[in-house]
C-alpha cells in the first residue's frame, strides 16, 4: 500500500510540451509512471514523442479523461496559467490534481481552494515537488534514484530538503511507502493533517517523518491533531531556526509575521504533542532507526 | 513587497477611502511649499519601510510653512531603525481627534480565507493591545466569491461601538479598503489610526500596504513603486538575476538550491557555532552563470571568511553548479575558504571538475557545516 498514487494512477501531464513538462514527462515514464496523456491547448492530436513511450495529446483535460479514463493530473503550467489548469482538472473530473508552478498570486488559490472544497477533489501544491510512491509512481520531480519502497511515510513542505532526507533514508536501507511534497505557499492543497491521516489510515506506513519550516501555523495544528489522533510514530524537523523574523525566506509563505510561525514555537508544539523533534537533518535517520 | 504610507494611501483613496490631502517633499523647501498650500497646519511623516516611526521621532507637527521646513529639515537623513529617511509626507492635520480605530485586510492562512480585523483601541499600541486583550480586536473572515456583506460591517459596528450615525460611512470604508485589497492583490492593507475627526467623519491617517510578490507580474504599475533605495545594493542584484538573497550579520556565506534546503544550511550552520552570512537559494535548475552571480555576490560581503555551497541535484545538475563556481573564481581573486558539498544528480561529475580547484569538500551537511565553522575561525582569528 501507499497513499495518494500508485500502481493504479493513471495520469495526464497538463503542458506536456513545455521545456519542464517534456523532460519531467520523460523522467515519470522512465520510473514506470503510467503516464496515459498529455494537454497543450492548440496541440490536440498531437503525439508527444516520449524517450520510452509515446503519448496522446488532447486540447482539453475533458477529452483527455474521456478517452484515456485518467483519475489524476500533473501541472507543468506557468504562472499565469496554472490556476485555469487546476479549475480545469477539477472540472474534468480527476481525483488528484498535483501542481508544481511556482508564484501563483495567494487570492488567486484562495478562490481556487474555496471552488475545491466543494467537491471531492485532492489538490497537492502548488509550489512543491510532488508525490513519490517508489517502485510505483512518480507524480512529479523527487528523483527517483534516491528512494525505495518501505514503511516510512514522508510529508514535507520542502524540495530539496526532503531529498536529502530521503536519500539519507535509503543510503541506510530505510525505505519509503510514499513521500509527498505539499509545498511552501501560505495557502495550497493537502496540509500536514490531511497526509498525516492518510499515513495513519495506510496498514504498510509503520512511522512518519514531517518535514516542516517557518511560517503560518500548520506545524502548530498538526501538533495537535498528532496528540489527539494519531497512534503512529511521528519524527519531525522545522527549518528556519536561524530566520530573521519578517524576511519571507525563498518560500512565499516561509516568513516569521509579528512574533508568530516561529521554529522555537513549532519544535515546541511538536515536541508537546510527543514528536521527536531532529535537530539537523542528518540526525532524522539516527532518531528513526 | 512594502509599500510606503503615501503610496498606500493613494491607493486606499482611489477605491473611496477618505485620507487627508498632502504631498511628498524630499527637501525642506518643498514641505515648506506643500504646507503653505495646505494652510500651515500640517503633520510632517517620515517615509520609510519600517514601524514605530512616530516613537522614533520620525513625524513632527507644525503649524505654519516655517514650521514645517523645519521638521523636514530635522526628519530628513535621520536613520530609523536602520533605514534612511528620503522622503517626507506632508499632510494636512486633521480636524481634532475623537477616536482612533484599527481597521484592516489580511490574509488568515490557516482559515484560508481574507479577513478583516477591527478595533476600537487604535493607534500606537494596538499590537499592545493584542497582546493583552485580544477581545478588543474582532475579527470577520470573507468568503472570496461573495466578498464583504454588509452584515459583517455592521457587526464590526456594533461591536466596536461606534456613533450610529457613522455606521454607513463605516460600511462604505470596510468595502473601499476590501475593493483596494483585492483590485491590487495586497497580503494587507491597513488603516491605524483611522479616526473620528472633530467633525465627526472618518478619516484615514495612515496606511500600511503589503503587495503579494508572487502577483506583481500583472500589477505591473504597483511593481514599479518598489523603492529600489531602500533594497541593499546585493539583494537587488540577487533578485534581477533570479536568486533569493538575503543578507545576515554573520561570517559564513552560503550558497544552496531549494529555499528549505538553505534555511536548514544556515540553522546547521549555527547548530555547529558559526553564523551564518546570508540567505541564498540559486532556485531550481540553476545554470553555471546564475551560480557563478552568486558566489560573486556572497563574496562581496567583507564579513565572510568561509563559504558553504550546499547542492542537492534534483533539477539542479551538480556539474553545471562546479562549472559556475570555477566560472566565478577565474574572476574574483579570493582567498576565502570554499567547503563545497553536492549530492544528487551529477554529484560526481562535479566534483571532478572541482577536483583541481583544491577546494575542502564534504559528504553530509553536518561535516560540511563543522569544516565551515572551522574555516571562519581560522579566518577570523
Amino acid at each position: 500500500m501507499s497513499i495518494l498514487v500508485d500502481k493504479n494512477t493513471r495520469l495526464l501531464v497538463q503542458g506536456i510540451t513545455g521545456r519542464e513538462g517534456t523532460f519531467h514527462t520523460n523522467q515519470m515514464i522512465a520510473y514506470g509512471t503510467n503516464v496515459v496523456g498529455g494537454v497543450t491547448p492548440g496541440k490536440g492530436g498531437q503525439w508527444f514523442e516520449g524517450d520510452d513511450k509515446r503519448v496522446p495529446i488532447f486540447d482539453t483535460v475533458k477529452s483527455a479523461v474521456e478517452a484515456t479514463g485518467a483519475n489524476a493530473s500533473i501541472i507543468f503550467v506557468p504562472a499565469r496559467f496554472a490556476v485555469d489548469a487546476i479549475y480545469e482538472a477539477a472540472d474534468a473530473g480527476v481525483d488528484l490534481i498535483v501542481c508544481l508552478t511556482e508564484h501563483i498570486p495567494v487570492l488567486d488559490m484562495i478562490a481556487a481552494r474555496a471552488y475545491l472544497e466543494t467537491r471531492r477533489i485532492t489538490l497537492v501544491g502548488p509550489n512543491c515537488p510532488g508525490l513519490l510512491t517508489p517502485g510505483q509512481a512518480k507524480v512529479g520531480i523527487i528523483p527517483g534514484n534516491i528512494a525505495m519502497p518501505g514503511n516510512v511515510g514522508v510529508v514535507s513542505k520542502s524540495g530539496t530538503l526532503t531529498y536529502e532526507v530521503v536519500d539519507a533514508l535509503t543510503r541506510r536501507g530505510i525505505g519509503q511507502t510514499t513521500c509527498v511534497g505539499i509545498g511552501g505557499d501560505p495557502i495550497s492543497g493537502v496540509s500536514f493533517i490531511d497526509v498525516l491521516q492518510l499515513f495513519e489510515d495506510d496498514p504498510e506506513t509503520e512511522q512518519i517523518i514531517m518535514i516542516g519550516e517557518i511560517g503560518g501555523n500548520a506545524e502548530e495544528q498538526a501538533a495537535a491533531y498528532i496528540a489527539r489522533h494519531m497512534t503512529k510514530r511521528v519524527t519531525a524537523f522545522i527549518a528556519g531556526r536561524t530566520a530573521p523574523p519578517g524576511r519571507r525566506m525563498g518560500h512565499a509563505g516561509a516568513i516569521v509575521e509579528g512574533g508568530s510561525g516561529t521554529a522555537d514555537g513549532k519544535i515546541t508544539a511538536l515536541r508537546q504533542a510527543g514528536v521527536t523533534v531532529a535537530d539537523h537533518p542528518d540526525q532524522i535517520v539516527d532518531l528513526i532507526g | 513587497m512594502n509599500l510606503h504610507e503615501y503610496q498606500a494611501k493613494r491607493l486606499f483613496a482611489e477605491h473611496g477611502v477618505p485620507i487627508p490631502d498632502g504631498k511628498v517633499a524630499s527637501s525642506p523647501a518643498e514641505a515648506r511649499q506643500i504646507a503653505r498650500e495646505l494652510g500651515g497646519r500640517v503633520v510632517v511623516k517620515s517615509q520609510v519601510l519600517t514601524g514605530g516611526r512616530g516613537k522614533a521621532g520620525g513625524i513632527g507637527l507644525a503649524n505654519s510653512p516655517d514650521e514645517a521646513e523645519a521638521q523636514a529639515a530635522r526628519i530628513l537623513g535621520m536613520d530609523i531603525k536602520g533605514f534612511k529617511v528620503r522622503r517626507v509626507l506632508v499632510d494636512r492635520q486633521a480636524p481634532g481627534i475623537k477616536q482612533e480605530i484599527y481597521l484592516a485586510v489580511l490574509i488568515d492562512r490557516a482559515a484560508r480565507r481574507p479577513m478583516i480585523m477591527a478595533s476600537a483601541a487604535g493607534g500606537m499600541d494596538i499590537e499592545e493591545v493584542a497582546a493583552t486583550t485580544p477581545e478588543k480586536i474582532l475579527t470577520v473572515h470573507i468568503e472570496p466569491a461573495l466578498g464583504v456583506r454588509g452584515y459583517q460591517a455592521t457587526y464590526l459596528a456594533s461591536a466596536m461601538d461606534l456613533p450610529r450615525e457613522l455606521w454607513r460611512d463605516f460600511h462604505k470604508m470596510v468595502a473601499s479598503l476590501y475593493a483596494c485589497f483585492q483590485a491590487n492583490d495586497a497580503s494587507l492593507t491597513e488603516i491605524n489610526p483611522l479616526v473620528i475627526t472633530g467633525e465627526g467623519k472618518l478619516l484615514a491617517l495612515d496606511g500600511k500596504m503589503s503587495i503579494d510578490d508572487n502577483a506583481l507580474s500583472r500589477q505591473t504599475r504597483l511593481a514599479e513603486m518598489r523603492d529600489t533605495d531602500e533594497e541593499p545594493p546585493a539583494e537587488r542584484e540577487a533578485r534581477l538575476s533570479g536568486i533569493n538573497f538575503i543578507q545576515l550579520e554573520g561570517n559564513i556565506g552560503c550558497m544552496v538550491n531549494g529555499a528549505g534546503l538553505a534555511m536548514t544550511t544556515m540553522d546547521v550552520i549555527k547548530l555547529f557555532g558559526g553564523a551564518p552570512a546570508n540567505f541564498l537559494d540559486i532556485g531550481g535548475g540553476a545554470k553555471a552563470e546564475q551560480v557563478a552571480t552568486a558566489l560573486r555576490l556572497i563574496l562581496s560581503d567583507p564579513n565572510v571568511k568561509a563559504v558553504l555551497i550546499n547542492i542537492f541535484g534534483g533539477i539542479t545538475r551538480g556539474d553545471e553548479v562546479a562549472r559556475g563556481i570555477i566560472e566565478a573564481l577565474a574572476q574574483i581573486d579570493t582567498a576565502v575558504p570554499l567547503i563545497v558539498r553536492l549530492a544528487g544528480t551529477n554529484a560526481k561529475e562535479g566534483m571532478e571538475i572541482l577536483a583541481e580547484a583544491k577546494m575542502e569538500t564534504a559528504v553530509t551537511l553536518s561535516d560540511a557545516a563543522q569544516k565551515a565553522v572551522a574555516a571562519a575561525k581560522r579566518g577570523a582569528s
